[in-house]
């Protein structure tokens, strides 16, 4: 006894879609806000505090501007391989190689002045995390392995490398024991503004948003991936070079993901330590999804979503809320907007008696 | 390596091989009805919990196996309406259930960190567990491990020889032909999302209640997506699953008892060992693989009519 239909729109909705997905974010928050009820906090309150906390204060924006960076470079590498229908969900393990290649550099080249040792460091970290985007799309081409799988056990594997050199090989000796590299020199680190906590790595975000952009839209291999992306089959028959491309994408991806490990180890930390891994290659998953793949929008979605974790860090202070309510929340935004985006072009029709 | 050994660890092979055969089957059973679920990870994260809580404060095991289904089920619910009726992007919609279920079990899970709830236990099959090498392997083990057996042959009996294995097959190979056939095809893939989370769920069921005893967060270390990967590695067949299964049930235990004896090697190498594997023999059957075996529209939504 089915009372509604689906029925597709004559005409996709234009401007609505924005409401739609507004309606969604609300759906999802206000679907947070039960869980907190359930829990015994209470939602309104944990509500308040949560975009208070979240957006509320210039040190909350600055700490979101901060977390936003790895989220935006992770999130532009995701969302270019997404943008060939490729599925690099190893942005984590792409991360976690950029934060090792980098860390080699700046341990062993401590010597050199900031000016080249940031550069080597740069190199090192495009390099590492470009090789570990490079498997999945190598075994994908020469051995038809799902790109999903190998990239989502890479980031198994990229963690635990990770750890490997933090608690052996890298190990500082006067660390009392704790897993970390002896703080790096000066000289790694990327400067920061003034005595503010934002830092060089905007500027990169910046530049290489733009140079992205650009790439997509006015060069033969952005235009190349959209139309692949659109139709491997439309792509194979004009002769694209399918197989270039997704080792182009997966790549550029991998470097992305490097950079962000860089940025975070150098200019967040100071040094490696297994808590550079904070989940930012899942985040961005979301955030490259959400903002349907375009730099600009990548960079919007990348601050809220970073404001997200900021808010419930101050709901974990003042309510005790586990962190792990971060992930809940990303998850019901991603399938409620994953969900709304039906309505764009299809509506449910009341079925008449009589019809 | 002798018998004392050797055994011991076929045994502990096939132990921390379940909880990866019954979210293989799962997963084998929702993409039979032509839907690709990412979200294991995470259904096997709160089906875990799930058991956990509910063992802990029945009392009884079989309610939290019951639950651990249950949970996971419900979860695997959310993929369906985002995927047959919101017609959302299924490798969106998976991913997105994956981190949602990791969150839940982390933000439920954290008062019970550490603690022990009643599970299941070793019971001996009398007759069979005396048959030499075969008996300490297969018939020394829990409930749960007899029942992963019987699984992949009531399966290969529910799909290939009765009317609603049928129909399930054929909304994943051919929606359309299904569909003019009269088959309800939303429900027949529902059922196959749904049927199939809850397996999964049993799957993390198993490691809570039978395999560790104890919550700690991310108790499912990857085996979710293993089984994703394991899935292709069967050609989408139950019976191939089981060798699967074993196969990085074996792994994890050699690791463990490596670990556990003391080797020079370091632990987090050791413990890259599965996912190395995954790789490995993800590539290998993909490249000498018959992807005729595929079900036809697997990961393909279907559109409403016009």
């Amino acid at each position: 006894m089915l009372l509604y239909r689906i029925r597709k729109r004559t005409t996709p909705l234009t401007w609505q879609s924005w409401a739609i997905f507004l309606g969604a974010v609300l759906f999802s928050l206000v679907a947070s806000g039960i869980l907190l009820a359930l829990q015994g906090k209470p939602p309104l309150e944990g509500m308040r505090l949560f975009f208070q906390g979240g957006f509320g204060t210039s040190w909350a924006l600055e700490d979101a501007l901060v977390k936003a960076v790895p989220i935006y470079l992770c999130s532009l590498g995701v969302g270019i391989a997404f943008r060939l229908q490729i599925w690099n969900i190893g942005a984590e393990g792409q991360y976690a190689l950029g934060a090792i290649g980098a860390t080699w550099a700046a341990l062993h080249f401590s010597h050199l002045p900031g000016l080249l040792l940031l550069p080597l460091m740069l190199v090192c970290a495009t390099v590492a995390g470009g090789f570990w985007g490079f498997i999945p799309a190598i075994l994908k081409l020469r051995m038809r392995a799902n790109e999903i799988i190998v990239s989502l056990m890479l980031n198994y594997i990229g963690i635990r490398l990770l750890e490997y050199l933090v608690y052996g090989a890298w190990k500082d000796s006067r660390s009392f024991g704790f897993p970390m590299t002896p703080e790096f020199d000066p000289a790694a680190f990327i400067p920061s503004f003034g005595t503010s906590r934002l830092h060089w790595g905007l500027v990169l975000c910046v530049v290489i948003g733009v140079v992205m952009t650009l790439f997509l839209r006015f060069s033969r291999t952005g235009f190349e991936l959209k139309v692949s992306g659109e139709s491997v089959r439309a792509a194979r028959y004009a002769r694209m070079p399918y197989g270039k491309l997704v080792v182009l994408v997966m790549v550029i991806s991998g470097a992305l993901a490097g950079w962000a490990g860089f940025v975070e180890t150098s200019a967040t930390l100071g040094r490696l330590q297994p808590s550079v891994m904070a989940g930012y290659g899942y985040t961005a998953i979301v955030v490259a999804w959400l903002a349907k793949l375009s730099p600009l929008r990548i960079g919007i979605a990348s601050f809220l979503l970073a404001g997200v974790r900021v808010g419930v860090e101050t709901l974990q202070l003042d309510l005790q809320v586990p962190a792990a309510f971060g992930s809940i929340m990303e998850g019901l935004i991603l399938l409620s907007v994953l969900s709304g985006q039906f309505f764009k072009h299809y509506r449910f029709e009341r079925l008449t008696r009589n019809r | 390596m002798n018998e004392s050994i050797l055994l011991p660890l076929l045994a502990a092979t096939v132990q921390s091989g379940t909880p990866i055969l019954y979210a293989t089957l799962g997963e084998i059973l929702t993409e039979r009805a032509g839907v690709l679920n990412l979200g294991v990870e995470g259904m096997m994260l709160l089906g875990a919990l799930a058991a956990f809580w509910a063992s802990l404060s029945t009392g009884s095991p079989w309610i939290g196996l019951l639950a651990g289904g249950t949970a996971a089920a419900l979860l695997s619910g959310l993929h369906a309406l985002v995927c047959l009726v919101f017609q959302g992007n299924q490798v969106v919609s998976g991913l997105a259930l994956t981190i949602l279920g990791t969150g839940l079990a982390d933000f439920w899970g954290t008062p019970f960190i550490g603690r022990k709830a009643p599970g299941f236990g070793t019971l001996g099959l009398p007759g069979l567990a005396d048959i030499p090498v075969l008996g300490p392997i297969f018939f020394q083990q829990d409930i749960l491990v007899y029942l992963s057996l019987l699984l992949p042959v009531a399966m290969w009996l529910f799909l290939g020889r009765t009317r609603w294995g049928l129909g399930l097959r054929s909304v994943g190979e051919y929606p359309r032909a299904a569909a003019a056939a009269g088959l309800p095809v939303l429900c027949y893939r529902a059922a196959g999302i749904m049927g199939g989370g809850f397996l999964v769920g049993l799957g993390g069921a198993y490691l809570s209640l039978a395999y560790t005893h104890l919550w700690t967060n991310g108790l499912t270390a990857g085996r979710g997506w293993i089984a994703v990967a394991l899935v292709i590695f069967a050609f989408w067949r139950p019976g191939r699953a089981i060798v699967g299964a074993y196969l990085f049930g074996g792994v994890m235990a050699f690791q463990l008892r490596l670990q556990a004896m003391g080797t020079n090697l370091p632990s987090s190498l050791l413990l890259m060992l599965p996912y190395a594997l995954t790789i490995i023999v993800l590539a290998l059957t993909s490249w000498r693989g018959r992807f005729t075996d595929a079900p036809g529209w697997l990961g393909v939504n279907i559109e409403p009519e016009e």
